[in-house]
C-alpha cells in the first residue's frame, strides 16, 4: 500500500504531530509525504530525513500558505490518483483538510485512529473516549486522521527519501487568510511537553493562575495547560485548554492542579504516564485517575511544592 | 440570506455513556437524548445574525428515526422558522449526511450552512468540511467568531496554536466551536409556538443519497481502566516521589 502523509509545518520546519503520523502510515506500506506551501525547501529537506520516509512531494505555491482547505484539499485528491491512503495528523490543520480530501474522493473518512489492525480495520475513541470502537474500512482508498499520542513517533534523523516536485496547483479564490493570534511562547509545546503542569477553575481568577500554575511550569521546564472551565472563565487562551475538545495529550508527567476532573477532561490526559493531582475536595474524580493524589488547598501546597522541587 | 442549521438527536451529554455488554455499540435505550451541544450553538448563532438583520430565514434540518422531530421542535422553539427531518432509522455516516445537506442547499440555497464541528456520539468531525467539499463552497471550521460583511464572512477559528481568521466568499459553510456563543434556553411561549411552525419529512431516497455504511463497526469496547494511585500526606512526600522518578528542577 502507498501512503500519502499530510506533513504539518510552520513554513520552517516541521512540526513534531507529524511524526507520529509516519509511525501510523508505515504499518500500513509505504511512506509518502506532502510538504505544501511557498518556500518550503528546508521543511522538504527535513522532512526527507524523517526515519522511514520514501518519497517527499512538494507542492510550493502561495496557495498553500495558512493550509487553506479549499486550495489545499483539490492537491491532495489529486495526489490520491496514486496512493492508497491520506493520513493527516489529528490536529485543527489535519481535522480540517482531511474530510474536505475525503469527500472529493467519496470515501468515509476514520478519525483520530488509535492503532493499525489491519490494512482496513482501525480502532477509534467515540464518545468522548468513554468506548472505543473498532472499525474496518470498505472503501477503496483510505483517508485517516490520527491521534498524536497513541503513536510513537518517528526519529527525525536515519532517513534518506527523494524529493520530488509536484503540480503547481492553484488558488480556487474563494478563501483567504486574514491573520492569526498565535502565542508566541519559550516553552514547549503543550502537544509534545513531557511535563505539563495545569490549572482548573479553582484558581479563580486569571492573576492566580499566573501566580501559582506559571512559576511551577517554569521551575520544570513544563508546558502550561488548563481545564475547560478555567478556559471558558477566562483564566488562560482556549489553546490552554486540555480535553476531548481541546488537545489530548500525554506527557511524562501531568499535574492537575484545582481540576476537578470531568470526563471532558480526564479523556485529553489519562494516557500521561504519571498524573499528579492536587485539589481540596478528597472525592474529586480526578483522583481516581491519579498516580500521585494530595488533598491540600493549592494556593499553600503549590508554592510549597515549587519551592521544594 | 437563508441558514441552514443541521442538528443531531444524540446522547445527552450529561449521561455517562455504557458500552453494550454484546460489544455491538454504546446503549441507547431509555437514556435522555439531546440536541448535540454544537449544533446547539449552531442554531444560536443563525438567531442571532437573524437578530441583527443578516439572516431572513432559519431552516433545521435532522436526519435521524422519527424521534429527531423532538430535536428539531427545540430548534424552533429556540427560534429557527421551519423545520425538515429526513426520517431514517439507520446510523448515516458523515459522508452520507454531507449528500443529504448538499442536495438540500441545492433547493434551498442558503447563505450560510452553520453545523456544529462535530457531533458528541461519533466525534467524527467531518460532515461540515465534506458538505463544504461537495458544495465547493469555503468553509470556516471550529469558529469562535462569525461576521457576516457584505458578500463575505470573516470567521475566526480555534487553532491549536490560538486564534485564526478567514475570509471566505458566500455562501459558505462554518461549523461551531465551544466559544463561539452560550445558547439561550427556549421560553415556554416559544416552545409552544414552535408546536405550529412548518416540519416537512422526507427520506434520503427523496434526496436519491444511498445511506449503505462505508465502515463497518467491528466491535465497541470499554476504554483501558486506568486504577487510582496512591495519596501522598503532604509535599514532601510528593516531592520524594517526584525526584524518584527523575522529576525536579
Amino acid at each position: 500500500m502507498k501512503t500519502l502523509v499530510w506533513v504539518e509545518h510552520d513554513g520552517k520546519a516541521v512540526k513534531d504531530a507529524t511524526l507520529a503520523v509516519v509511525t501510523a502510515a508505515a504499518k500500513l506500506g509505504e511512506v509518502h509525504l506532502l510538504v505544501a506551501g511557498s518556500g518550503v525547501d528546508a521543511v522538504a529537506k527535513e522532512a526527507a530525513q524523517i526515519a522511514g520516509v520514501g518519497k517527499v512531494h512538494v507542492a510550493d505555491n502561495a496557495a498553500f500558505d495558512h493550509n487553506l482547505p479549499e486550495n489545499v484539499a483539490p492537491l491532495v485528491a489529486e495526489l490520491m490518483g496514486h496512493h492508497d491512503a491520506f493520513l493527516a495528523p489529528a490536529t485543527t490543520t489535519g481535522k480540517n483538510i482531511a474530510p474536505r480530501v475525503a469527500a472529493l474522493l467519496d470515501v468515509m473518512q476514520i478519525s483520530e485512529i488509535l492503532s493499525v489492525e489491519g490494512p482496513k480495520t482501525f480502532t477509534r475513541p467515540i464518545y468522548a473516549g468513554n468506548a472505543i470502537a473498532t472499525v474496518e474500512s470498505s472503501d477503496a482508498k483510505l483517508v485517516l486522521t490520527v491521534r498524536g499520542t497513541a503513536f510513537d513517533k518517528a526519529a527525525m534523523t536515519g532517513g534518506s527519501g527523494t524529493v520530488e516536485t509536484v503540480g503547481a496547483g492553484s488558488d480556487a479564490g474563494i478563501s483567504s487568510f486574514v491573520g492569526a493570534e498565535i502565542a508566541k511562547s519559550e516553552r514547549p509545546e503543550l502537544t509534545s511537553a513531557k511535563i505539563i503542569v495545569s490549572g482548573g477553575r479553582a484558581l479563580g481568577s486569571s492573576e492566580k493562575y499566573q501566580e501559582v500554575i506559571v512559576p511551577l511550569a517554569d521551575k520544570l521546564n513544563a508546558a502550561l495547560g488548563a481545564s475547560r472551565a478555567a478556559v471558558d472563565a477566562g483564566y488562560v487562551p482556549n489553546d490552554y485548554q486540555v480535553g476531548q475538545t481541546g488537545k489530548i495529550v500525554a506527557p511524562q508527567v501531568y499535574f492537575a492542579i484545582g481540576i476537578s476532573g470531568a470526563i471532558q477532561h480526564l479523556a485529553g490526559m489519562k494516557d500521561s504516564k504519571t498524573i499528579v493531582a492536587i485539589n481540596k475536595d478528597e472525592d474529586a474524580p480526578i483522583f481516581q485517575v491519579a498516580d500521585f493524589g494530595l488533598v491540600a488547598d493549592l494556593f499553600n501546597a503549590v508554592p510549597e511544592l515549587t519551592g521544594k522541587i | 440570506m437563508k441558514i441552514l442549521v443541521p442538528v443531531k438527536r444524540v446522547l445527552d451529554y450529561n449521561v455517562k455513556p455504557r458500552v453494550k455488554s454484546d460489544g455491538t455499540g454504546v446503549d441507547l435505550a431509555n437514556v435522555k437524548m439531546s440536541m448535540n451541544p454544537f449544533d446547539e450553538i449552531g442554531v444560536e448563532e443563525a438567531i442571532r445574525l437573524k437578530e441583527k438583520g443578516v439572516a431572513t430565514e432559519i431552516v433545521a434540518i435532522s436526519v435521524g428515526p422519527a424521534k429527531a422531530q423532538e430535536t428539531l421542535r427545540t430548534a424552533l422553539a429556540m427560534g429557527a422558522d421551519r423545520a425538515i427531518l429526513v426520517q431514517t432509522d439507520d446510523d448515516v455516516e458523515p459522508l452520507a449526511l454531507a449528500k443529504i445537506f448538499k442536495a438540500i442547499a441545492d433547493t434551498e440555497a442558503p447563505g450560510l450552512v452553520i453545523l456544529g464541528k462535530q457531533a458528541i456520539d461519533g466525534d467524527n468531525n467531518q460532515t461540515g468540511q465534506m458538505l463544504a467539499a461537495l458544495t465547493g463552497w469555503a468553509q470556516g471550521t471550529f469558529a469562535s467568531a462569525v461576521n457576516v460583511e457584505g458578500d463575505h464572512v470573516a470567521v475566526t477559528r480555534e487553532v491549536d496554536g490560538g486564534l485564526e481568521t478567514v475570509k471566505l466568499k458566500l455562501p459558505a459553510i462554518v461549523t461551531t466551536d465551544l466559544r463561539l456563543n452560550e445558547p439561550r434556553y427556549a421560553s415556554l411561549p416559544n416552545i409552544m409556538k414552535a408546536k405550529s411552525k412548518p416540519l416537512d419529512t422526507k427520506t434520503p431516497a427523496d434526496y436519491g443519497v444511498d445511506t449503505t455504511p462505508r465502515v463497518k463497526t467491528v466491535k465497541v469496547s470499554e476504554p483501558p481502566v486506568r486504577s487510582a494511585g496512591v495519596k501522598v500526606a503532604d509535599v514532601d512526600e510528593l516531592v520524594a516521589k517526584l525526584k524518584a522518578m527523575g522529576v525536579h528542577s
